[in-house]
């Protein structure tokens, strides 16, 4: 049984209907790239999954138990973490209460505290400015704190919507080189990326969305070599 | 101006009321962005509550058991009708226009306005309350009368203990995250349902201690003391910047102050003295609001939008 099962799932904006039917799985252990243009609905379906919006149809699974009209701040203590778009970092907190508000929900303290050190371990540059408005870090620094967030508490999936938007080259490759390091590590990740080549060379699996439907599945090699996703996505005629 | 130290005196209680209650205008702006004007009359509603604990306990009881227990009844009617205003008139409008609320408000208002003056025994003129006897305090240079006390002590107590809870303790962090970012508190795992009814449950609490201390300094409770009193409050809230907890105690002090001066003293000045005495004191506050606001629109102590986005 896979992970997370999403089955027809559609999404609409009042009459506007963004995401149309998609079907998709998503294994422990596997990484999953969701790519596509801007407005193709990816964005939303991360939002829906994560409960901030309903879905019009179809069915969410996430280990065997049905999402659908869960609330958001309930799906995150079954095992579901969201990195939003934009990173939506807190910014008249601290770096460390960000990372607290990440474990908001789990009650081992010492096992918090410890997490916490390893993501200073993992991003040295947030322990450094630990009480430091976040506010005050640069964007890919903002990218690695909302990462560092979303693992704060412990998911079994966690979802990430286009952590390389609006980073300088360095920042995004350091970026995609975490996400690498986490995926060695066993975690299980659903990536929204524009950038299609570094998302379908870090995936197991990749899905092509357009206009609020997935147009191409395969593996992330295959998806790399095909012609259509090379001339749409990758920048080659 | 040899009375300037009791006029200033004056005034700081004046304003540590209007900032208790402020700060019930701020909380709530700060999470749903919503003015509540009911929150006036759910100051009233303490204060009635505080009296009817009074009325019940029987007479000759010591101001050292009555007051606790007027302080509970009345925070406990105050924040009763909050989380009922909140869950039955502001829950079902949220997410739609945000004129709705705002029009439930003004219209909630009245009604608790109404309730109180149908049915609160003979509510329908003012009601004394108790008051603390015994003579003022001399320190010398300044005397303190024994209702002022109240508030001195009580306002420095909830804020510090407001201060606290805001910035050391994990629900505290929930409500800093869910003003900040609703979406995001919620992936955070923060039930922001149960943040908003906290916001208005202490602004509420707080509410009801100010109108003890009103009704101590003014020897009575009546059905429409929150009107005057809420405007005002919200008056403090802007000026002190709205979404602000220590703003809207900034807010108040300088809009008590502020005001406890101009009706002291304009009216000695030549030429003003149409103007001086309590009958314009309720016209300084406004006043001052729009100077504020041609100024500094955000506020004393809030925060330029471009800071916020």
């Amino acid at each position: 049984m896979a992970l997370l099962e999403v089955e027809d799932l559609r999404v609409a904006y009042g009459k506007i209907e963004a995401v149309k039917g998609i079907s998709f799985t998503v294994d422990a252990g596997e990484v999953v790239t969701l790519i596509g243009t801007n407005g193709a609905g990816k964005t939303t379906t991360l939002r829906t999954l994560s409960g901030l919006l309903k879905p019009v149809t179809g069915k969410i699974t996430f280990e065997g138990q049905v999402l659908n009209g869960v609330g958001a701040h309930k799906i995150v203590s079954m095992g579901l973490a969201h990195s939003p778009e934009g990173r939506r970092i807190f910014p008249r907190l601290s770096i460390e209460e960000n990372l607290r508000l990440g474990a908001f929900l789990r009650k081992d303290t010492d096992g918090v505290a410890k997490d916490i050190d390893s993501a200073y371990e993992r991003f040295p540059i947030l322990g450094e400015r630990r009480r430091q408005a976040a506010g005050t870090l640069s964007g890919g620094e903002q990218q690695m704190l909302a990462m560092a967030r979303a693992l704060m508490s412990r998911p079994k999936l966690l979802m990430l919507d286009e952590p390389s938007m609006g980073l300088s080259p360095i920042m995004m490759q350091k970026i995609m080189s975490t996400i690498g390091e986490l995926k060695e590590q066993g975690t299980t990740i659903l990536l929204v990326e524009q950038n299609a080549q570094a998302a379908l060379s870090l995936a197991d699996q990749g899905h092509v969305m357009e206009t609020g439907s997935i147009t191409l599945s395969g593996t992330g090699e295959e998806l790399m070599h095909d012609e259509s996703v090379r001339k749409a996505y990758l920048g080659e005629d | 101006m040899q009375d300037l130290p009791d006029q200033l005196a004056n005034g700081l209680a004046l304003g540590a009321l209007y900032g208790l209650i402020a700060i019930g205008y701020t909380m709530v702006y700060g999470i749903v962005q919503l003015i509540n004007f009911a929150h006036g009359e759910i100051f009233m509603i303490g204060g009635f509550g505080a009296l009817t604990a009074y009325l019940w306990l029987p007479d000759g009881t010591g101001l050292a058991v009555a007051l606790p227990l007027m302080i509970l009844l009345g925070v406990v009617c105050a924040v009763l009708v909050a989380i009922g205003a909140e869950r039955f008139a502001y829950r079902p409008l949220r997410g739609g226009p945000r004129l709705s609320p705002l029009i439930t408000a003004i219209g909630l208002s009245l009604a608790l306005q109404q309730a109180v003056w149908a049915f609160y025994p003979d509510a329908k003129k003012a009601r004394p309350f108790p008051q603390i006897g015994g003579s003022d305090f001399d320190l010398g240079f300044v005397t303190l009368s024994r209702e002022d006390l109240f508030i001195f002590v009580s306002a420095p107590v909830c804020m510090l203990a407001l201060g606290l809870f805001v910035a050391k303790t994990r629900t505290g962090r929930a409500m800093q995250a869910t003003s900040q970012d609703p979406d995001t508190a919620k992936l955070m795992g923060v039930n922001t349902d149960r943040i908003i009814v906290m916001a208005f449950a202490i602004g509420a609490a707080f509410a009801a201690i100010a109108a003890i201390a009103q009704g101590f300094k003014t020897g009575e409770v009546n059905f429409r003391m929150g009107f005057i009193a809420g405007l005002k409050a919200f008056t403090a809230a802007v000026l002190g910047g709205i979404g602000n907890i220590y703003g809207a105690m900034v807010g108040g002090l300088v809009l008590g102050v502020a005001e406890a001066m101009a009706t002291a003293y304009i009216g000695d000045i030549p030429g003003l003295e149409q103007f001086g005495g309590g009958s314009w004191k309720d016209v300084w506050a406004f006043i001052l609001l729009i100077l504020v606001l041609l100024v500094r629109p955000q506020g004393i102590l809030g925060e330029r939008l471009a800071d916020r986005a």
